[in-house]
């Protein structure tokens, strides 16, 4: 009765489909809820908001669209508010990587796999700082001095994205390096600031006003290629002179944390689309651009079997440190 | 004196009509979202925020600091009134604030409350007016062991006063701990105590915890004690709302004092609901009348709200200075900040001058605009209290329950919110003292994490809380707090063992 029923819809469907084509197939018929996995403030939040702004801004859909921030356990009650509202695309979930990152490490209860991916939106760098005063010019100053085995390295959460590079540069550079998580990014930007730390990897937009202040600075970018050019951070300094940590004898060659959208499991292909077609028109528009260069990212769309092979890949990388640390759950 | 020309020049951004107006609206936005439970200051904040997109920083800023304004004052009305704390910060209000207002009282009460607390928000101001720089630095001197030092003289002052059993008090705070621990834990990223909830990963929100302790704990009480359950007779009288105002410099110890401890833990990251509990603590030690706290005692009002508003004034200055939010509030005025271009931080202070000053001098302004528009309506909200029991106590719980659910759209919330219910008329009947329960719960799990990281620097020795000056100091202070009452009841045989019934019966009112 019902597999006729969504048969009977789905020929019905076509027929509408084929007789005006300019609608895509599935459109949103009440508000849309979008749900940051982090609270208030958090980049997850601001990168969820600024796409409400735009979607509202340019009316890329008639229904109306409301932020809630599910950010407890790290992110955790987002993606399981998510899987437990299955099959209803008026819920999307904002997120990081720690949609796939965080089940292998903590039982928590949902996977990657009870949500249906949607895009990376953009992809946040990781650059390795110290403190401002601190002797050490580059990766490789650093790594000589961390040898000693004394150093401290603060980061956000436990086992999350920080942690997991900071395992690999303990590995990569021969060192030990005792990790301390705090709540946030910014939290651990000023703690090193205050010199209760030797080191953090926060992304740009976290350590960006430390920077310009003079209380910190990068050493080096976890990417294959200097960052784009920019505007000037410090009087004489933008993020496209900071080198490469492979330039400087630090040998992690990429890590990035992208920006990722997801839809409940169990929705129809059509109302996937939707959502895709509806980020891709986001990313066109100069706001998006805008907001892209004020929080320093990296634009990038990442969806369907692109995506996919992303996270297989990630996926791969962060079994591969946590099971090397003993972090595997199960 | 650069910093008084700065100012000046704020002054002539700040004071025009079109941002007089902006405070006006943002504080009377503030109140309604500070009155409704649930909603509060953060929310309310993050409602507004994409509306300031368009605007130039310094209206946005202004528009959104007055609109925390008048949530800091919406939030203590409700718990004067019906006990329920719309903010964590107005908790240590209820206290005295609500028996004094059910004594008949509310006009009273609240105008005390009002106006003490714009005395801690003015102190607050001027602390950044002149001292910006220098406690910039302060700030950056705490680390993981001294922000565990100041939550442990936190505890230690409130705990160490007595008040009810000591073991009840160690329980109380057990429960409080073990509460605080439940979601995932930031230092070890393992999930804890969800006991097969699922949901329960996020931890369980403040604001469920106390809507459920105080404010439906409370009707349980009052529908069993029939003496709650009639109407206060409270007229509507103008010229008290300015005698109590008028009242206050009586106090002027106690508000210095509380002013003082507001700006110190605004400062150093231990916000405001910190210094509430820890002030009232404090005044409760050191109070002549410190035995009749607990039954509507004017002191018990002014020193929570006096170092509310002075520490949640002073919470903005690390925001504006390190890029750290002092509050829940101040970090959702951050995220603000970064979308509007400008970048917390030691440079905000150097590039955007007129951005910096023009909020502080909207600080002076809008906190008069605010405390004279919140003033006048304290005849209107006293007249709630003459509303007869039977109409009261069903708007008490559809608030507690739309709050519960407006934290996170959860129907867990509201469950839990009626369990907690349960929870504080259990305490109350049995005279278990709910404060340290309540302040476990809010700076417990901060508490954890700062001793977990210090250990980890330290690796596991606790010389670190001995490592310098400041962190020792807070630590003994906490400890000469925690023994004191211990010391003084071992030399009270000696001195005087009179008035012992009158003490006890004191003593069993003042459970709180």
């Amino acid at each position: 009765m019902g597999r006729t029923s969504t048969l009977l819809l789905s020929v019905a469907a076509t027929v509408l489909a084929g007789t005006m084509p300019a609608l895509s197939a599935w459109q949103p018929q009440k508000p849309i809820e979008f749900v940051a996995t982090a609270g208030p403030g958090g980049g997850t939040d601001n990168l969820a908001r600024a796409v409400q702004n735009i979607i509202t801004k340019y009316k890329l859909t008639e229904q109306p669209i409301v932020v809630v921030n599910k950010g407890g356990g790290s992110g955790a009650e987002g993606y399981v508010y998510g899987k437990a509202s299955a099959g209803d695309p008026y819920k999307v979930i904002f997120g990081t990587s720690n949609a796939w990152q965080q089940p292998l490490v903590s039982k928590v209860a949902f996977n990657y796999t009870d949500l249906t991916p949607i895009a990376a939106m953009a992809q946040d760098e990781f650059l390795l700082w110290v403190k401002q005063d601190a002797p050490y010019k580059t990766a490789g100053d650093y790594l000589k001095a961390a040898a000693s085995g004394e150093f401290k390295m603060g980061g956000a959460q436990s086992k999350d994205t920080d942690e997991v590079l900071t395992r690999m540069i303990e590995k990569a550079g021969h060192v030990k390096l005792t990790y301390i998580p705090f709540k946030s990014g910014a939290e651990t930007a000023v703690q090193l600031a205050g010199g209760h730390l030797d080191s953090h990897v926060n992304n740009p937009s976290e350590s960006l006003g430390q920077w310009r202040g003079g209380t910190q600075r990068p050493l080096c970018v976890f990417n294959p290629k200097r960052l784009p050019q920019g505007a000037k951070v410090t009087a004489t300094e933008g993020w496209g002179d900071v080198p490469t940590c492979v330039e400087q004898g630090l040998d992690i060659k990429q890590y990035e944390q992208p920006r990722t959208v997801w839809l409940p499991g169990k929705v129809t292909p059509d109302q996937a689309a939707f959502f895709v077609d509806l980020m891709k028109k986001v990313q066109a528009t100069p706001e998006w651009k805008d907001y892209i260069e004020k929080t320093s990212q990296v634009d990038t769309f990442l969806t369907g079997a692109e995506f996919d092979k992303f996270i297989k890949e990630d996926l791969e990388h962060v079994k591969q440190v946590a099971g090397e640390q003993g972090w595997l759950v199960k | 004196m650069d910093n008084l020309a700065e100012l000046l020049h704020g002054f002539t951004i700040a004071v025009t009509v079109p941002h007089l107006v902006l405070m006006a609206v943002g504080v009377l936005l503030g109140i309604l979202v500070g009155v409704l439970p649930g909603l509060g200051a953060p929310n309310g904040v993050s409602l507004l925020l994409p509306l300031t997109f368009g605007m130039q920083p310094v209206s946005a800023i202004i528009l959104l600091s007055s609109m925390y304004w008048g949530a800091l004052f919406g939030g203590s009305v409700t718990s004067i009134l019906f006990n329920i704390p719309g903010e964590p910060s107005s908790v240590a209000t209820t206290f005295d604030g609500y028996p004094m207002a059910r004594d008949g009282r509310p006009t009273t009460a609240l105008a005390t409350a009002f106006g003490s607390a714009a005395f801690g928000a003015l102190i607050g101001v001027i602390l950044i007016t002149f001292l910006a720089s220098w406690v910039a630095q302060v700030a950056l001197a705490f680390g993981p062991p001294e922000y565990f030092a100041v939550y442990f003289l936190a505890f230690a002052s409130f705990v160490g006063m007595g008040g009810a059993a000591p073991i009840k008090t160690v329980v109380a705070l057990a429960i409080g701990f073990a509460i605080a621990a439940i979601g995932i834990d930031t230092v070890s990223g393992s999930v804890r105590l969800t006991m097969g909830i699922d949901e329960l990963v996020k931890g369980v929100n403040f604001v469920v915890a106390v809507m459920g302790l105080f404010g439906i704990g409370e009707l349980l009480v009052a529908v069993e004690e029939e003496i709650h359950a009639r109407a206060v007779s409270s007229k509507i009288d103008w010229g008290e709302v300015f005698r109590a105002v008028g009242r206050l410099p009586q106090h002027s110890v106690a508000l210095l004092r509380s002013a003082a401890i507001g700006c110190w833990m605004g400062i150093t990251p231990g916000g405001p609901t910190a210094a509430s509990f820890m002030s009232y603590g404090i005044a409760r030690r050191f109070s002549r009348r410190g035995r009749y706290f607990g039954t509507g005692e004017v002191e018990g009002i002014i020193s929570p709200e006096t170092a509310d508003h002075a520490a949640g004034t002073s919470a903005l200055l690390p925001m504006l200075s390190l890029g750290i939010p002092g509050s829940a509030t101040a970090a959702v005025m951050m995220g603000g900040l970064m979308i509007w271009g400008l970048n917390p931080g030691p440079m905000l202070f150097v590039d955007q001058k007129d951005f910096v000053w023009g909020l502080i001098a909207s600080m002076y302004v809008g906190n008069i605009v605010a405390v004279a528009l919140v003033l006048l309506t304290v005849p209107v909200f006293a007249a709630l209290m003459r509303i007869p029991f039977v109409i009261i106590a069903p708007l008490i719980v559809i608030i507690c329950v739309v709050g519960a659910y407006s934290v996170s759209n959860s129907y867990l919330d509201v469950v839990m919110m009626l369990g907690f219910g349960i929870v504080g008329y259990l305490f109350k009947k049995l005279f278990y003292p709910l404060a340290p329960l309540v302040l476990a719960i809010v700076i417990g799990d901060k508490a954890e994490d700062a001793f977990r990281q210090s250990m980890l620097m330290s690796k596991g020795s606790l010389g670190i809380f001995f490592a310098n000056k400041l962190v020792t100091c807070l630590i003994v202070a906490g400890i000469a707090l925690l023994l004191l009452p211990l010391a003084l009841q071992l030399a009270r045989p000696w001195r005087k063992p009179a008035s012992r019934t009158k003490e006890t019966t004191a003593k069993e009112k003042v459970i709180i």
